[in-house]
């Protein structure tokens, strides 16, 4: 069924691509992403710049909505035969089937000539876009989860110093409350607790149990004594985030520019916001990596695949995108405007903010680890995002958390 | 509803039953290809792959009833089908007698009824999303219905449905009734207006109260525009999806979660086909356990009377 499946698409794939590009001069490509936030808007377009710079088109294909809207829309034109040039996906096992049922482009070629295997750092972001050795995708940012965002108003407000790790940050959030200011700041969606479960447990438990459980899938482990402290943990953040009723991530962190919450469990993306709202590092707002326990980062983030096209031209265009969005400048001027960090550790990124260095440095020293998107399927991460939804909503013991999570785990494939 | 019968009960001289209204039948074709293909073979494709264990993409690889005990086992499952029976029976009992009631109301010749009537059908012209989203502001505590009252001094005003997971259904049920009572509204009002100005005449002479008048004679009467509109309200109950994505997002938690949202995150967002097929054939059964024995007395049993 799957090859009859195939080819069929495969065919339509063909047949309705061949008649769209080729202009005279340069090829169009059509790309799809995500990014259309005011500061990612602006990250896409040093893309399309040094694309048109290159005498090509870049169509922008921009899907408005997070990531959660804009796959199935750009999964769904790939299998229904009408495939963008190139879309932007998150580098991990999303792609996974679309590669193995052969529906996107080898770039191996392409990697082998531009050297990624020796420039691309951390190694793991390559190795995700990696099937069988065959590389099928360009690692083109790090976006890592493990941050809180602190606000200097609201410690200023409560009279007590701005933390300076995790630890502190639960011990000072009663003095936050008498002063009539939430604790911690946190959107009611499954994904955003599901990360601020994922960041507390690197801090609480330390990568080698987090790894064990995360990426060996050993359940044993999460039922284990450095799970139960991590549950413990979540379930005293449930507490501090009490009385937070907002859904999207950017209210919860402009309940943090405001100084309305003391601190918010969110990835580096939201210092986007922050420098939207005109707030400057270190004076207005602190960010610790890590949670300032554990100086490790995960290497989730995006790339961009490739539709296999009949059409040679399109596809002599495709490798030549490809190659040049991991190429030096690309990478510096879009990591800049978009405020992730680089895959590549051998660029001059020393116009970047207090934030982005203390990333910088972190995946310099070599503390990364491979994000959930890498390890766990589509499948596990949405029961793990429920279960997180319903611990953090409603009344669970850590304990029946624990448990399920390392149901869960152990059900993982 | 079938072109096919058996010959040998038709009397000789009388034209095949096949090719009676030939043109009829011909041109009925591609409707009742559609009708198999697509509904049929659509149905019987996903109830089969239902039984796999696809993932992204359709596969035969037969994993017998796993789905299903995984279904079953999920608390977000059990959670959408209590939440869709919350609200169902609300929004079923509601919506008649609200829908009911209005219509009655304009049917007393009142003046402006016009105006009225726009009124009250004014927000079936709007979309779920844009219903969900101007309710999620209405009842948000920060700067909806809860501050406002209590700008006008009632300080210890507190109503916040949608952030509290027991009542988010109901937050749910307000904006569903608000955009759905209008319609039957009018299909009500339309089949007031059906009923013979003699019968209220003899109900008058009788001596019979308006409001038992209503109760005992014309609501008996109005039993096909009742059908009707329980039908549409049934079907705008299954396919709840929209209001829900655009109002709570199935928040607070899973508090708000539905078996239309279940279907669509796992075939899509949790990439896990087999799942949502399970999960999409478990709604089919649900529908067919409630249409069959409805529609069997509803045509069968007049068939034989």
């Amino acid at each position: 069924m799957s090859n009859v499946l195939k080819s069929v698409l495969l065919g339509t794939a063909f047949a309705a691509t061949s008649v769209t590009t080729a202009v005279a001069d340069g090829v169009e490509l059509e790309v799809t992403h995500w990014w259309t936030s005011g500061g990612e808007a602006v990250a896409v377009s040093k893309f399309a710049d040094a694309w048109n710079a290159t005498g090509n088109v870049w169509v922008d294909g921009a899907i408005a909505g997070s990531g959660g809207t804009a796959r199935p829309i750009i999964i769904s034109r790939i299998l229904g035969g009408d495939p963008m040039a190139a879309t932007q996906l998150n580098h991990g096992r999303q792609a996974e089937e679309l590669i193995e049922a052969g529906l996107m482009l080898d770039l191996t070629d392409v990697a082998e000539a531009g050297g990624w295997a020796d420039i691309v750092n951390p190694p793991a972001l390559l190795e995700s876009c990696t099937l069988d050795g065959r590389v099928y995708c360009v690692p083109v940012n790090i976006h890592s989860g493990q941050w809180i965002w602190l606000s200097h108003d609201a410690y200023q407000k409560a009279g007590i110093d701005v933390p300076s790790d995790w630890n502190e940050f639960v011990a000072t959030a009663p003095k936050l409350e008498e002063a009539g200011i939430l604790p911690l700041a946190m959107g009611q969606q499954g994904w955003q607790q599901n990360l601020a479960f994922g960041a507390i447990t690197i801090a609480v438990a330390g990568t080698d149990a987090w790894r064990e459980v995360t990426v060996n899938k050993n359940a044993d482990v999460a039922r284990g004594p450095e799970y139960t402290a991590v549950f413990q943990a979540v379930a005293d953040a449930r507490e501090l985030a009490r009385g937070s009723n907002v859904q999207d991530w950017n209210q919860a962190t402009n309940m943090v520019i405001t100084g309305e919450a003391g601190g918010q469990l969110m990835g580096d993306w939201a210092q986007g916001e922050f420098a939207v709202a005109k707030q400057v590092e270190g004076q207005d707002y602190s960010c610790l990596p890590g949670l300032g326990l554990n100086q490790v980062l995960d290497t989730g983030g995006d790339a961009f695949y490739f539709p296999v096209n009949d059409d040679p031209t399109i596809t002599a265009a495709q490798k030549e995108l490809a190659a040049l969005l991991i190429s030096p400048d690309v990478q510096v001027s879009f990591n800049l405007a978009k405020g992730s960090l680089p895959v590549r550790g051998d660029i001059d990124m020393s116009t970047a903010n207090g934030c982005m260095q203390k990333g910088l440095s972190i995946l310099a020293e070599g503390g990364v680890l491979p994000s959930g998107d890498q390890s766990l399927s589509a499948d596990t991460q949405t029961q793990i995002e429920d279960l997180m939804a319903q611990f953090w909503s409603g009344d669970m013991s850590a304990a029946d958390a624990q448990e399920r999570y390392a149901q869960l785990i152990e059900d993982a494939d | 509803m079938t072109v096919a019968s058996d010959p040998q009960t038709q009397p000789a001289k009388r034209p095949h039953r096949l090719f009676k209204n030939l043109m009829a039948k011909l041109a009925s074709i591609p409707m009742i290809l559609t009708a198999l293909v697509v509904f049929v073979g659509g149905t019987a494709w996903t109830v089969t792959y239902s039984f796999t264990g696809s993932r992204m993409l359709p596969k035969t690889k037969w994993v017998g009833f796993d789905q299903y005990e995984r279904l079953w086992e999920s608390d977000r499952w059990i959670i959408s089908i209590k939440n869709l029976g919350i609200y169902g029976i609300c929004s079923m009992i509601l919506t008649l007698v609200i829908g009911f009631t209005l219509a009655a109301c304009l049917d007393r010749k009142i003046r402006f009824e016009a105006a009225f009537r726009t009124i009250f059908l004014y927000p079936f012209a709007l979309s779920f999303v844009v219903t969900g989203l101007a309710w999620q502001w209405i009842l948000n505590p920060d700067f909806g219905l809860q501050s406002v009252v209590r700008g006008w001094g009632w300080e210890t005003f507190s109503f916040n449905p949608i952030n509290d997971p027991d009542t988010v259904m109901f937050g749910l049920l307000i904006a569903g009734l608000w955009q759905g009572t209008g319609l039957i509204m009018c299909i009500m009002l339309a089949g007031l207006r059906g009923i013979d100005e003699d019968i209220w005449k003899a109900a008058r002479v009788d001596g019979i109260g308006t409001v038992k008048t209503y109760v005992v004679v014309i609501i008996p009467m109005m039993r096909p525009v009742f059908i009707t509109s329980l039908v549409l309200i049934a079907s705008g109950i299954i396919k709840l999806y929209d209001l829900v994505v655009a109002q709570t997002g199935g928040g607070p938690g899973l508090a708000s979660e539905v078996p239309a949202k279940y279907v669509i995150e796992f075939m899509f967002r949790a990439q896990n086909l087999g799942q949502g097929f399970a999960a999409s054939t478990m709604m089919l059964c649900s529908v067919v356990i409630i249409l069959i024995p409805w529609a069997y007395l509803e045509f069968g049993g007049r068939k034989r009377g």
